[in-house]
């Protein structure tokens, strides 16, 4: 069954008066519909439209409304502006907690949600649906002649040992822009001081700083960068030209975020909210068949793997590196470091 | 005849009452202290936690240039989310300055001691343990206090207190039902010495009297050797009644017959007619006053073995053919025939000596009211569960309007004047029939004269 | 008849054995169990009356100790106890029968005739008068061919006849023998039980004679 796709990028109606930037907004399902569950997501609608596809297949009197925003656009619009979502999907983990913490969720339990492991769920409230490792792409071109490195180990050594063929072909993510950059660095730099090392020898090498990883793939793609620090191993896989770099997991550990889902406290249609987050946890977790469907998930790439992931752990860890005093002074550091002008 | 024995109370019942009640308590009070210590244990612990984060975050505070420096470390929040997933609030303060946090979170009244201050109080709708320490940095020239406060809900808690409510609960059953168990079992071992007496006692034949020889718990040899003693003058007091009728029979027969010979002698040798008619008069005299011996004796007799009746196979046929053949050389002086018709097998449970008595009585009466040269006929039969032992005569008949007051002591029919009796056999034959579940009919014969009188028990 | 009268009432016993001695029987008397067995081992009785409770003893042990003695003469025992609680043992140790005190001699008869007639009886039952032979065990007359049953008041009757021969009976008498103190039977009634003796003694040489005013006789022709 094909649904009718409605593109409403512009019109921005029923949230004309909303304070956040919409990115994009989709209807799926027919609009006659009777009900509409409302979805707040950072992801793609390309990404994510199979699986609301698979669940309007399973609930077909229901309109899936799909609204695309940043995460920050997002924690606004549930905790500042309280606005009308029913299910909001984020990749920011430390912001998904933040509003669990603050009590912007609802809490909700299903036989979907008791099953998830531990680490994949905070409380009742915030549900992991991937597992998505912070890769180091390379070029294959940049690295010929060369050993892959397997690990930052491998990585500083070879930058040290061959500067000037490195030096401004280095590319990671700007943490004062990214938030998810921000994540995988606080997270990198509790696990080791490794981060510290490399972030130094990145910084003196003249690294680009990048908003966003699809940036930094296209260019270590087109041959702009050799090395992209920190990039989101799904994005990187599921590309059509990824046989021209290669996206390695780092070895001495592997920082894995994950992406959640959380019921709003104001969602208005919980009742519809509910049976969305079931079908997506089901999706991710209970290997019903529906793989394609699933949004993301490098669950696969991790596999056998499991002694160098380390898991962004949900709870109120996270809210430390969102804490103002917190963020500026490692964002000093990571300036200091990185900002060697 | 056994007396209605009323009771009140059990022993059983009332050991159960006490150790359920017993056990009902223990089990109740152990939920509750098991609940509480539990509590304590888990706010204890949540405090411990609390303090050792607080006191982790202070430790990283410094002024620096007069401003406050600090680094909340990962660890401090960890440790609190390692014991259970609640939300957790903070908010640092220098002096009366709002630093980082959440600056609506309430601060714990402090008191005199140097801190960590703890509370329990309502934040975000939520109920909180709150935390609030201080520390005191150098400042310029007065030192200020820089003062974290931290809470943390309490749903991990509650969860946590919630299963342990429920263990406690199931604890506090389990130990209830155990006990239960236990004090049924109490209550059955410390009752069976009693319930074994009893069996024992109530096992017992009739005459069976001898005192109880296993051993009893000592609690009950009082009971046990009141039981014995009063068996023992049970035994004697009936030793003596049977010795005393045995006893008067002797006494008052032998003289009778004595006195019957002599008399009869006597008789022989008188020629006179008066003389032999006064003799005559006394020898029904003295055989009337015999019979009403044997049969008063016989009445005691019954009366006796009815209370404490024996309870035997005794087949009917048999009975009544050995008590034809006993009573056949009386009627034959008579000419009077004795016939038995036995229309099949009959048998009833009882005493041999006391059935015997109720036969051999209407018998007699049957033989003394018949004409000579008659037909006594005793038929053995059964039907709808009963046996019946009928004679019928062909003598005088009763007064049927009598028929009840015949079964009375001492009542006889108002047309036997001139025939020896005492009254007594009807009533023996009755009391005898009713011992044994049975009833005695009176009737006269349906064709010609005479009586029938049937004696019925209950088939075996 | 010869009778060992087993009895520790003194007065009973000589009454007992007057009484006896008036139908024409031997008595002997034993006071205890000593001397009664001394009876028994000596002399040989057509019926032992024992009394079962005697000053040296039960009358039961004497049974017991006497069974293989006591297989050719029959045993009623005597008893004023309330006879059905000791029948049992006494029959059951070899009594032929049992009588309660104070008995009436008929009933004594009657019950002896019963016992002998089941143990068999002996030439001595048999009385030859003239071409009639009277067994008075079996109650019959064999008259040439014939065997003649005699009721039993008949037979009783006859018994005192043939007792005595030609010795003259009153009818007084006769109804004593015949009915109990309380029957009240008249005289008339005699003459009924004599008319049918007569009747089965006809043809024989045995015949019952009148005399007129003192009573009957029998007579050998």
């Amino acid at each position: 069954m094909r649904h009718l796709i409605i593109s409403l990028a512009v019109i921005l109606w029923p949230f004309s008066a909303s304070a956040f930037d919409i990115e994009e907004r989709v209807v799926f399902g027919a609009e006659s519909n009777p009900q509409t569950v409302r979805v707040i997501s950072t992801g793609d609608v390309r990404v994510f439209e199979p699986m609301i596809n698979g669940f309007l297949a399973e609930n077909p009197t229901v309109t899936v409304d799909y609204t695309v925003v940043s995460s920050s656009e997002l924690m606004k619009a549930i905790s500042i502006d309280k606005a009308a979502f029913d299910v909001a999907i984020s990749s920011a983990m430390d912001l998904q907690t933040k509003l669990a913490n603050d009590g912007f969720t609802a809490p909700y339990s299903s036989q979907a949600t008791e099953p998830l492991p531990e680490w994949a769920r905070w409380r009742q409230d915030v549900f992991a649906f991937t597992q998505e490792p912070a890769a180091v792409v390379l070029s294959k071109d940049a690295f010929a002649g060369l050993p892959m490195p397997q690990s930052r180990q491998d990585l500083i050594s070879l930058l040290r040992q061959y500067p000037d063929r490195f030096r401004g072909k280095i590319g990671t993510y700007d943490l004062r822009d990214s938030g998810l950059g921000y994540l995988f660095a606080t997270q990198d730099s509790r696990t080791s001081e490794v981060y510290w090392r490399l972030t130094e020898v990145m910084g003196a090498l003249d690294a680009k700083l990048y908003c966003c990883s699809s940036n930094m793939i296209n260019d270590v793609a087109s041959g702009k960068l050799a090395i992209a620090y920190n990039v989101l191993g799904s994005y990187a896989l599921s590309r059509a030209d990824k046989d021209r770099f290669e996206v390695m997991l780092p070895t001495d550990f592997t920082t894995v975020m994950m992406r959640t889902a959380l019921i709003p406290q104001n969602a208005q249609n919980k009742d519809l909210a509910e049976p969305f987050v079931d079908y997506l946890l089901q999706v991710a977790w209970n290997n019903t068949g529906q793989t394609s469907q699933q949004p993301y998930d490098s669950t696969a790439t991790l596999a056998g793997k499991e002694n160098s992931l380390r898991r962004i752990r949900l709870g109120p860890g996270l809210l430390i590196f969102l804490d103002e005093y917190k963020k500026r002074s490692f964002l000093t550091a990571w300036e200091n470091a990185i900002l060697q002008e | 005849m056994s007396a209605e024995v009323h009771s009140r109370g059990s022993i059983r019942r009332r050991l159960m009452v006490q150790l359920l009640l017993g056990a009902a308590v223990l089990a109740i009070a152990l939920f509750f202290i098991v609940q509480s210590l539990a509590r304590q244990l888990a706010e204890e612990s949540q405090d411990n936690i609390l303090a050792a984060a607080v006191s982790a975050i202070l430790d990283t505070t410094s002024v620096r240039d007069g401003e406050i420096q600090l680094d909340l470390p990962y660890s401090a929040f960890s440790m609190l989310s390692n014991i259970s997933n609640d939300r957790v609030f903070y908010a640092v303060r220098f002096g009366d300055d709002f630093v980082t946090g959440y600056s609506d979170l309430p601060v714990v009244t402090k008191d005199d001691s140097f801190g960590p201050w703890f509370d329990t109080t309502t934040y975000q709708d939520d109920e909180v343990r709150i935390v609030t320490a201080q520390r005191r940095l150098a400042s310029g020239e007065t030192p200020l206090a820089v003062e974290v406060t931290l809470a943390q809900t309490r749903d991990g808690q509650r969860d946590q207190l919630m299963w342990i409510s429920q263990s406690a609960a199931a604890l506090g059953t389990g130990f209830f039902v155990s006990v239960a168990v236990l004090a049924l079992l109490a209550a059955r071992s410390s009752i069976s010495p009693i319930l074994r007496l009893t069996q024992s006692v109530s096992r017992r034949g009739p005459k069976d009297l001898r005192p109880v020889a296993a051993p009893v718990p000592h609690e009950m040899v009082p009971l046990v050797a009141a039981l014995n003693s009063f068996m023992d003058r049970l035994k004697n007091s009936l030793t003596r009644s049977e010795e005393f009728i045995a006893d008067a029979a002797h006494r008052v027969r032998t003289p009778l017959a004595t006195v019957r010979t002599q008399a009869e002698i006597t008789y022989r040798r008188v020629e006179k007619d008066e003389n032999r008619a006064s003799i005559r008069e006394m020898i029904r005299a003295i055989d009337e006053s015999s019979r009403a011996a044997g049969q008063m004796l016989d009445h005691a007799m019954v009366t006796f073995r009815t209370d404490h009746l024996e309870q035997q196979a005794i087949d009917l046929n048999a009975l009544a053919a050995e008590m034809i053949d006993r009573l056949h050389p009386m009627a034959e002086l008579r000419e009077i025939e004795l016939v038995l018709e036995q229309q099949g097998a009959a048998s009833t449970i009882g005493d041999t000596i006391l059935l015997q008595s109720a036969l051999r009585n209407i018998l007699d009466n049957a033989i003394k009211y018949s004409p000579a040269d008659s037909v006594i006929t005793l038929i053995v039969s059964q039907d709808a569960g009963m046996a019946h032992l009928t004679t019928s005569d062909r003598g005088i008949g009763l007064p049927i309007d009598d028929a009840e007051r015949l079964k009375s002591r001492f009542a006889r029919g108002a047309n036997v004047e001139g025939v020896i009796g005492s009254g007594l056999g009807l009533t023996i034959a009755d009391e005898v029939a009713r011992a044994h579940g049975g009833y005695l009919t009176i009737a006269n014969n349906s064709k010609g004269p005479g009586a029938c009188v049937t004696l019925s028990f209950p088939l075996q | 008849m010869r009778f060992l009268l087993i009895e520790d009432n003194m007065s009973l016993a000589k009454a007992t054995i007057d009484r006896l001695s008036l139908d024409g029987h031997v008595v002997d008397h034993a006071e205890c169990l000593a001397d009664a067995n001394g009876f028994v081992s000596t002399t040989e009785y057509d019926l032992i009356l024992l009394d079962i409770m005697l000053p040296d003893g039960d009358g039961r042990s004497f049974l017991k100790s006497h069974r293989s003695a006591l297989e050719s003469t029959p045993v009623i025992a005597t008893t004023a106890r309330s006879e059905v609680s000791d029948r049992v043992g006494i029959l059951d140790l070899g009594a032929d029968d049992y009588i309660t005190k104070p008995f009436d001699f008929a009933e004594l008869e009657a019950r002896c005739r019963a016992v002998l007639r089941r143990r068999g009886g002996n030439a001595s039952n048999i009385i030859s008068l003239g071409d009639v032979r009277f067994d008075s065990l079996s109650g019959t007359l064999e008259i040439g061919q014939d065997t003649i049953h005699l009721r039993n008041r008949e037979l009783r009757l006859f018994e005192v006849f043939a007792s005595a021969p030609d010795q003259i009976f009153s009818k007084s008498k006769l109804l004593d023998r015949l009915f109990s103190y309380d029957e009240g039977a008249t005289e008339n009634a005699i003459e009924v039980y004599v008319g049918r003796l007569r009747r089965h003694l006809k043809g024989s040489r045995a015949e019952i004679v009148t005399d007129r005013g003192l009573g009957y006789r029998l007579s050998i022709k």
